[in-house]
């Protein structure tokens, strides 16, 4: 480590890691114990949550740091899932379902990581691109154009069928994701955040939500800031897709609808807007209130009425604590560590 | 005592459809100096300022920071190239700290990029304790430190417009514009604030250029005077020659024919 780094930094960073390392050995434990006692299915729905929670999260980067208001989430999903279930098919099953793939890759079949890789870059290539245009307006046209990318993805997936299966998706996705991989994932996104929060370009990210012409006039290109919040939140919603259809073995083109983008944008504000522990929680909170519906729902004959409680939490907080429940703040111990 | 130029604007024009907003307005803006800009509401003092920070296209015009022309860049690139402002209605990060909002006026000359921050480089960790310990610093100069931990959005009014130069000056400036820096403050607040605007003046050796309605203040601080009116510069010297401008008292008190018509 360079002798300019002063002493005090280089002991706090050290203690720091230390910290953060025996929090990943907790989670890690946990998730172990999870494994070790409670059902097959209870496991799923963990690793879903995970998964959910690494959603919210990246889209706290996108929406909550840099005040975009993305609705993008599904569509890079939707790319992420396919793309990564294609590259991980094998090649004994293409020939009969997905015939009309080009010859590169009919025969070829690679590993979940890379096909995770390929998704998310090509997402992010895509955000680039969406980007480049929308993000020099100003106001809600990023709204606006990532629900139009939504219904554009989903076009895509249904008629693009030699590439997709159309409209009937692909089932059968070898089941390469398992709890610890969304684990790990979550970790990522959740450390990832925090360390742009608490850094210089993560203030200028916040920057630009809070004043963009002061955030301007202070050097910070506004432009670039936005474009990378977009494009790390496309990258990471991809690969949670990639990850998700290797969970749940299946994708189709409505899997990751509008409903999800809502779903997930209702975490972000109920956790404040700006905080990942906020957003860590309102994932936890709606994953499981969306799972303790599901019974009630089916003996009720009330179905939907998971997404009545998600509206109805939304409205409750933004009644009571227009903020979120943490207001785009820290818990001291996070702060403290990064 | 006239240095190398630091903004060298000449004949900057803006129209707004039929309206010129600001006319052939040019300024040699030295290393060192304080110059006042001042005029009747209405003249074009924010446009002028707007065109100078890039904020407002120009329709005719040429400016150049520091030697390198800047005409037409983005306002982003005139702030990395030394042009600091702060503004009329005050425009802070409010949710953020006021030693963040320190920190993020840093971020262009120190802040590191994407992968350094994220995989924690040595760089980053010079780079941001290069930042904060700027940030200090100049807090302790605007004598801010005091409430650095406090949301920027709930101070006080004064507060606010010193956190706003605090923030200009933490991007190392070679210039820096202050529109109407004393408005809405108190006569104990406009002191210490013409005393902060001598120091970054003489000690940070920043040039600064001054809108300002407090003709007391600006006749006392400023070495030089423009004054606008209707979008044209009317008169440009020491505030003595200005004073005495026939041009800036009809401009400001109106001639006497049309004083009578008023009556």
């Amino acid at each position: 480590m360079s002798k300019n780094v002063p002493e005090v930094t280089r002991r706090r960073s050290a203690t720091g890691l230390l910290a953060l390392a025996a929090l990943l050995g907790v989670g890690a434990a946990l998730v172990y114990a999870a494994q070790a006692t409670l059902s097959s299915y209870v496991v799923t729905l963990l690793a879903l949550m995970f998964l959910n929670i690494a959603l919210a999260v990246s889209l706290t980067v996108t929406n909550g740091f840099a005040g975009l208001f993305s609705l993008g989430h599904p569509a890079f999903m939707t790319i992420g899932g396919y793309i990564a279930a294609v590259l991980t098919y094998p090649p004994a099953r293409k020939d009969f379902m997905l015939p009309d793939l080009p010859a590169v890759l009919l025969t070829n079949q690679i590993p979940l990581l890379p096909a995770l890789l390929a998704g998310g870059i090509i997402a992010a290539i895509l955000a680039f691109l969406v980007g480049l245009p929308v993000l020099r307006l100003k106001g809600h046209y990023l709204a606006v154009a990532t629900l139009g990318l939504i219904v554009i993805v989903q076009g895509l997936a249904t008629n693009w069928s030699g590439l997709t299966r159309g409209g009937s998706g692909l089932n059968g996705i070898p089941r390469l994701t398992d709890i610890w991989w969304c684990f790990g994932f979550a970790a990522l996104a959740i450390y990832v955040a925090l360390r742009l929060k608490f850094s210089s370009l993560g203030r200028a990210m916040m920057a630009t939500r809070e004043n963009a012409m002061a955030a301007e006039l202070s050097g910070v290109s506004t432009y670039r800031v936005r474009m990378l919040a977009f494009v790390i939140g496309a990258f990471f919603a991809a690969v949670a897709g990639g990850l998700m259809v290797h969970l749940i073995t299946v994708v189709t083109p409505k899997t990751y609808s509008v409903v999800l983008a809502f779903n997930l944008i209702a975490m972000v504000v109920i956790g404040g807007s700006g905080s990942v522990f906020g957003a860590v929680l309102a994932a936890i909170a709606l994953t499981g209130i969306s799972e303790a519906a599901r019974p009630l729902e089916e003996s009720l004959n009330l179905y939907g009425l998971s997404q009545v409680i998600v509206a109805l939490a939304l409205i409750l907080v933004l009644f009571f604590r227009p903020n979120g429940i943490m207001g785009g703040a820290e818990p001291r111990l996070l702060r403290r560590l990064f | 005592m006239s240095g190398p130029s630091v903004i060298q604007a000449s004949n900057l024009t803006r129209r707004f459809g039929g309206l010129v907003a600001v006319e052939d307005y040019s300024l040699d803006l030295r290393e060192r100096e304080l110059v006042g800009l001042i005029g009747p509401n209405g003249a074009g003092k924010t446009t002028a300022f707007n065109l100078l920070t890039g904020i407002t296209k120009l329709s005719s015009g040429r400016i150049v920071i520091a030697g390198e022309d800047m005409t037409g860049r983005a306002p982003n690139r005139l702030a990395q190239r030394g042009v600091a402002r702060t503004f009329q209605n005050i425009r802070l990060f409010a949710d953020l700290s006021v030693l963040e909002n320190i920190m993020c006026g840093g971020h262009m000359r120190y802040g590191s990029s994407f992968f350094p921050t994220i995989l924690q480089l040595p760089s980053f960790r010079r780079a941001e304790a290069k930042i904060a310990r700027q940030a200090r610093d100049i807090a302790e100069l605007t004598d801010l430190a005091a409430i650095a931990d406090r949301r920027a959005g709930d101070l006080s009014y004064g507060d606010q417009r010193r956190v706003e130069i605090a923030r200009a000056l933490a991007g190392e400036p070679r210039a820096l514009l202050l529109d109407e820096p004393a408005a809405g403050l108190n006569p104990a607040e406009t002191e210490t604030l013409v005393g902060l605007i001598g120091k970054i003046n003489t000690d940070l050796k920043v040039a600064v250029l001054v809108v300002e309605h407090d003709m007391h203040l600006v006749m006392g601080l400023c070495q030089r005077i423009q004054v606008l009116n209707r979008g044209k510069l009317i008169a440009d010297g020491t505030p003595a020659e200005v004073q005495s401008s026939p041009a800036v008292i009809e401009a400001y008190l109106g001639t006497r024919r049309s004083a009578k018509t008023h009556a």
